[in-house]
């Protein structure tokens, strides 16, 4: 069997592992909705404010729920790769002729799926609730491509903490920390409009920001290279990083 | 009586000091106000510009008051979760066998939840003052402010309470999270009624929760407050909700 096989059966099992259980699927994908929803609402006088980059809330919060799903696709790897160690699984697997890369690859392109799955249903209800991109369906290609190197980036990092740790609980008291470079961002309000220099320093110097920022420049700007550039290279970097620490991790257990 | 008083305070002190000795149930409890805090607060604090916003003390202490209302309302919510996991592990069961009076078990819980919410609040209260957050209302106005905060902290504790007696199970956290954060976040949460937006007005003017925000908003600030309206519904939501908790109560005696 080829590493390539070896990857897809690995995919397949996390794929299937996911959708057999709604509590994996359902609040990944509501939730993030749930919330921008209620933000559009709430926050729409925000764009009464000079210089808010858009006439509409939603064209602006609907990064969200894209950022939000990887971090709940994070959860899930580590999740579910926390569980191949505590149940014996990646021991048992050691034994077989398995390349243990298949493991990892395996996991991670399964997370991608679930996550190509939400960011669709997301688009599907911004599309519904009236959004307008910028740079056109060239736009929303390249948001899907970015939204799958984020939760790619995500997974990568919560594989690394359920491989390091070998405990779903471990894995799931990182969360908040997520939550916290989730929320001192420019996730509410651009950056420029944060009012509170000691906010906005944080959120300039919080990666995160320009995650963001690269998923809304297709909507709000159209073809805005820059915030593309940072965007496409801060998902790629925290991926690389990510991925290679995870795949250090999992060696480790092999090994011991 | 005697019984009764004797039943709650015993519960009240196991539960209060099964909290302060476990960071993993103390932390999140005093971190995550603290968080939405600084991140409403910090972040959002561009939006007291908005035309029609205005708010005389300012939005620290705009927010201040939702963060407030909303560590209480979680305050209840995590009790909900302590007496779940006491029927999980057999121990409410045992205590119920033992008590002399069962409804002083209700009660002690919802002691707990509010010494809970009282350490959490002053904390807010110390770090909101620090932070230069602005109080225009009298002692009175903020004695007032604090009377709201327990009853919406009574009234979360008597739901979750209903839900965790009705279930024993902490599989039920969900149920009993999800609405309350729902409730919560369909209010005025980041600017005034006047200015919501969309589908989320039209539910914010229906919320039962939107003249308790307002209300500790007029308070805070010292202006005039509609007192008969916000303890009026308040008071009816914590007796609704106490006889839904007795409920429930009712129905674990009859589970065994």
């Amino acid at each position: 069997m080829s590493l390539v096989e070896q990857g897809g059966e690995m995919a397949r099992r996390s794929i299937l592992q996911t959708l057999r259980q709604p509590a994996m699927v359902i609040p990944p994908i509501l939730f993030p909705l749930t919330l921008m929803a209620i933000n559009v609402g709430g926050l729409d006088a925000a764009t009464m404010l000079p210089g808010f980059p858009a006439d509409s809330y939603l064209d602006f919060a609907i990064a969200f729920p894209f950022i939000q799903g990887s971090l709940f696709a994070s959860i899930n790897a580590g999740t579910s790769l926390a569980r191949d160690v505590e149940t014996g699984f990646i021991k048992r697997l050691a034994l077989t002729p398995m390349q243990r890369s298949a493991l990892l690859i395996g996991n991670l392109a399964g997370v991608m799926v679930v996550a190509l799955i939400a960011a669709a249903i997301y688009l599907a209800v911004g599309f519904a609730a009236g959004l307008h991109v910028e740079a056109g369906v060239g736009g929303v290609l390249v948001m899907l491509v970015l939204a799958m190197l984020i939760a790619l980036a995500f997974a990568a990092v919560g594989a690394f903490v359920g491989l390091q740790t070998g405990s779903g609980e471990a894995v799931q008291g990182v969360f908040p920390l997520f939550f916290v470079f989730l929320f001192l961002s420019s996730s509410s309000l651009p950056r420029n409009l944060i009012e509170q220099d000691w906010f906005r320093t944080i959120a300039t110097y919080n990666p995160v920001s320009y995650l963001f920022e690269g998923l809304r420049a297709p909507i709000l700007f159209g073809w805005d290279g820059e915030a593309l550039a940072l965007g496409f290279g801060i998902a790629a970097a925290i991926a690389v990083i990510a991925t290679i620490a995870a795949s250090r991790a999992l060696r480790t257990r092999l090994v011991h | 009586m005697r019984r009764f008083t004797d039943v709650a305070s015993a519960v009240a002190w196991r539960s209060t000091r099964r909290f302060l000795q476990n960071p993993q149930l103390l932390l999140p409890i005093l971190i995550f106000p603290l968080f939405f805090f600084t991140a409403f607060a910090g972040g959002l604090s561009n939006i007291g510009n908005v035309p029609g916003f205005d708010f005389p003390s300012g939005y620290t202490a705009f927010q201040f008051v939702f963060v407030l209302l909303q560590a209480s309302a979680f305050g209840g919510v995590f009790t909900g979760f302590g007496i779940a996991t006491d029927f999980e592990n057999g121990f409410a069961r045992r205590l119920m066998l033992a008590a002399p009076n069962r409804l002083g078990i209700l009660f002690g819980y919802a002691l707990a939840a509010l010494i809970r919410a009282l350490i959490v609040g002053t904390l807010l209260f110390a770090v909101a003052l620090a932070t230069g957050m602005k109080v225009t209302g009298d002692g009175v106005d903020l004695f007032g402010l604090i009377v709201l905060a327990v009853l919406v902290n009574l009234t979360a504790s008597f739901w979750a309470a209903g839900i965790a007696m009705r279930f024993r199970t902490i599989q039920a956290g969900p149920l009993m999270q999800m609405p309350v954060f729902i409730v919560l976040f369909l209010a005025p949460v980041y600017v005034p009624l006047a200015l919501l937006g969309g589908w989320v007005h039209a539910v914010a003017r229906v919320n039962p929760f939107t003249p308790l925000i307002e209300g500790g908003r007029d308070l805070i600030s010292g202006g005039t407050v509609d007192a008969g309206l916000i303890y009026g519904i308040s008071i009816a939501l914590a007796l609704a909700f106490g006889v839904w908790a007795i409920r429930g109560l009712r129905s674990a005696e009859r589970a065994g």
